[in-house]
């Protein structure tokens, strides 16, 4: 088994909802509690296992597809790119100037553990309290072991790491490894806690190496990326790129006299 | 990523003292006896002995500082074959027995050296060379920094260990017998350039741009990405440990007091002590060179870009 996330980078609306849930699980569950530092102080501070990032993905000096995919490219000329759209027109979307600036979107990136198949953080580990699950791949901190050398933490390219500062021990993603498989749940409810509390269904949770699973079938029609490949972890965790929007319906500007507008606005009115 | 105290102190100190320990083995077993090779005394042997020994140590007891739970520190023994950081461990624990059973062997044997003591001596010397190739690998073999994950960062470790250690050992010499020794004062010269040339290639080789961006960080390998937020309005975990910016004017002049710290500030002084037989100048060479290996050190932490900080801003590693 090879368990996982997918995340859904076109429907997450990045509410922090599933960094919430995961901080409010795991505080009690098996690596718990995940310490914070003055939370209502001038300078909050604590253990979280996901955070959230917020960027701007800008396509206007580019004509090629927002992810650099065969597949995604594949699906046609409809490929992400507002900057085409943004110049099609005299002014096919409101507010685009010249400069095509706004033929952009902003994308919430959840990140967690990526569960890595070839996970450095556990190689350097001296005292081998981080190590990898044979059955499922879910990568563990033994909380009784470590010795809080953030070694770990160095190695891993994806922030997935962090020390607890009161227990001195590192803290990370367990995959919700005490809910998955726990018999006493009901079998909808066996999900890592950021899966079932994402109000828009972005997080997908499952075995990759299952290919009939919804996570396999979502990374091949989707176009799943690993973030950062070229460092050779092989992430686990699967992010699914915006999809194509279609044309959205423009403001078309005229250049009516304002006693027609006038006109049309009051029979509007009075039609209804 | 932010120096820390601790660990910079760890890797300049250990690194004199595992050095001065190679060298003061190393050139018994090559002339087969402690008095030819050194011109030391027994006595004078073991005081040098016991300095480098000493250092060894200091640096090793800070190293233990920055553990956040050092009740564990026991158990990093245990992944010898796995972790560089266990074995460096296993290593310098390791060295102990065998170097304080050397120096009881040449104490015995009043300078000379047998067979038994020459085999436990070579061993020792490769000891020591392993746990200063483990510093270096424990750095070097972090993928997420490229500016650590070098191939010229454990030979420069080596370097600098070799270096500093030979400069400790003629330093003291100079104080303990009043004279300058010519021939590791002449290899301390050349190591000296050696490290220089190689500080001077790395440098250069972590200037070229290389690595991962923010393109590929977030999978927009083809479009222009730009961090909006962050997540959080405080310092957390991730920017306390890997964000530290010291300005780019600041680590270039720095690298420039480094540059005469470490290298031309010894070099002169040392070529002075040897032209005229002063020997203090040794002895200022040496506060330089450790002043100048420290600042080298700070500048290894704080020039280091782990790849997370493009989550939180950089555009590229
Ligand atoms: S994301 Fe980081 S912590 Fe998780 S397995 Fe990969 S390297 Fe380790
Ligand atoms: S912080 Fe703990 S888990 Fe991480 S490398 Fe050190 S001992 Fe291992």
């Amino acid at each position: 088994m090879k368990l996982g996330l997918v995340i859904d980078l076109d429907t997450c609306v990045g509410c922090h909802a599933c960094a919430t849930a995961c901080k409010q699980w795991n505080t009690s569950g098996t690596i718990g509690p995940l310490s914070d530092q003055s939370p209502y102080g001038q300078d909050p501070n604590g253990s979280w296992l996901n955070r959230i990032r917020t960027f701007e993905v800008n396509q206007a000096n580019t004509s090629t597809a927002l992810v650099d995919n065969s597949k995604s490219a594949s699906c046609g000329s409809h490929t992400f790119d507002l900057h085409a759209l943004a110049t099609q027109g005299e002014s096919a979307l409101a507010g685009v100037g010249s400069n095509g600036s706004p033929a952009s979107k902003t994308v919430h990136m959840p990140m967690s553990c990526m569960q890595c198949e070839e996970a450095d953080c556990v190689t350097v580990c001296p005292t081998g309290a981080s190590y990898k699950r044979e059955e499922d791949g879910i990568v563990l901190v033994d909380q009784d072991k470590c010795m809080g050398c953030n070694l770990c933490s160095w190695a891993c390219p994806y922030g997935a790491r962090e020390l607890d500062e009161e227990q001195g021990v590192m803290k990370k993603c367990t995959l919700c490894v005490d809910r998955i498989y726990d018999q006493n749940l009901p079998e909808s409810e066996r999900k890592p806690a950021c899966v079932l509390s994402c109000p828009t269904s972005s997080r997908v949770f499952g075995d990759f190496d299952d290919p009939t699973s919804e996570v396999s079938k979502l990374t091949v029609e989707r176009a799943g990326q690993a973030l950062m490949p070229e460092l050779g972890y092989k992430p686990t965790n699967r992010y699914l790129p915006p999809r194509e929007k279609g044309e959205v319906a423009a403001m078309v500007k005229t250049n009516e006299p304002a006693l027609s507008k006038l006109k049309k606005w009051a029979n509007r009115m009075i039609a209804r | 990523m932010k120096p820390a105290f601790s660990v910079l102190f760890f890797t300049v100190t250990s690194g004199i003292g595992y050095g001065l320990l190679m060298w003061l083995v190393g050139m018994q077993l090559v002339s087969g006896s402690v008095a030819s090779a050194t011109e030391v005394d027994v006595n004078n042997f073991l005081i040098m002995g016991f300095v480098g020994l000493t250092l060894a140590t200091l640096g090793l007891l800070s190293s233990t500082l920055h553990l956040a739970n050092p009740k564990n520190a026991w158990r990093a023994f245990s992944r010898f074959r796995t972790s560089w950081l266990s074995r460096e461990g296993v290593f310098s624990l390791l060295y102990y027995p065998i170097i304080l059973t050397y120096a009881f062997l040449v104490y015995l044997n009043g300078g000379e050296l047998n067979s038994l003591s020459q085999i436990i001596g070579a061993l020792s010397v490769l000891v020591a060379l392993s746990v200063v190739i483990c510093t270096g690998m424990i750095y070097a073999s972090l993928k997420p920094i490229r500016q650590w994950h070098n191939p010229l960062v454990t030979p420069l470790y080596l370097l600098f260990s070799f270096t500093s250690g030979a400069l400790l050992y003629v330093s003291m010499y100079a104080g303990l017998e009043n004279e300058v020794p010519r021939s590791i004062t002449i290899l301390f010269l050349v190591l000296l350039v050696v490290s220089f040339i190689s500080k001077m290639l790395y440098f250069r080789s972590i200037g070229k741009p290389d690595g991962a961006t923010i393109g590929s960080a977030t999978g927009f390998s083809q479009a222009h990405v730009r961090l909006l937020d962050a997540g959080h309005n405080a310092d957390t975990f991730l920017t306390k440990e890997f964000v530290f910016d010291a300005g780019a004017m600041k680590l270039l002049r720095l690298r420039y007091l480094m540059i005469i710290l470490a290298f031309v500030a010894p070099l002169s002084l040392v070529i002075a002590a040897m032209a005229w037989d002063i020997a203090p100048a040794i002895f200022l060479a040496m506060l330089s060179l450790y002043s100048g290996l420290f600042l080298e050190r700070w500048l290894f932490f704080a020039e280091a870009r782990h790849v997370v900080r493009l989550y939180h801003g950089d555009q590229r590693a």
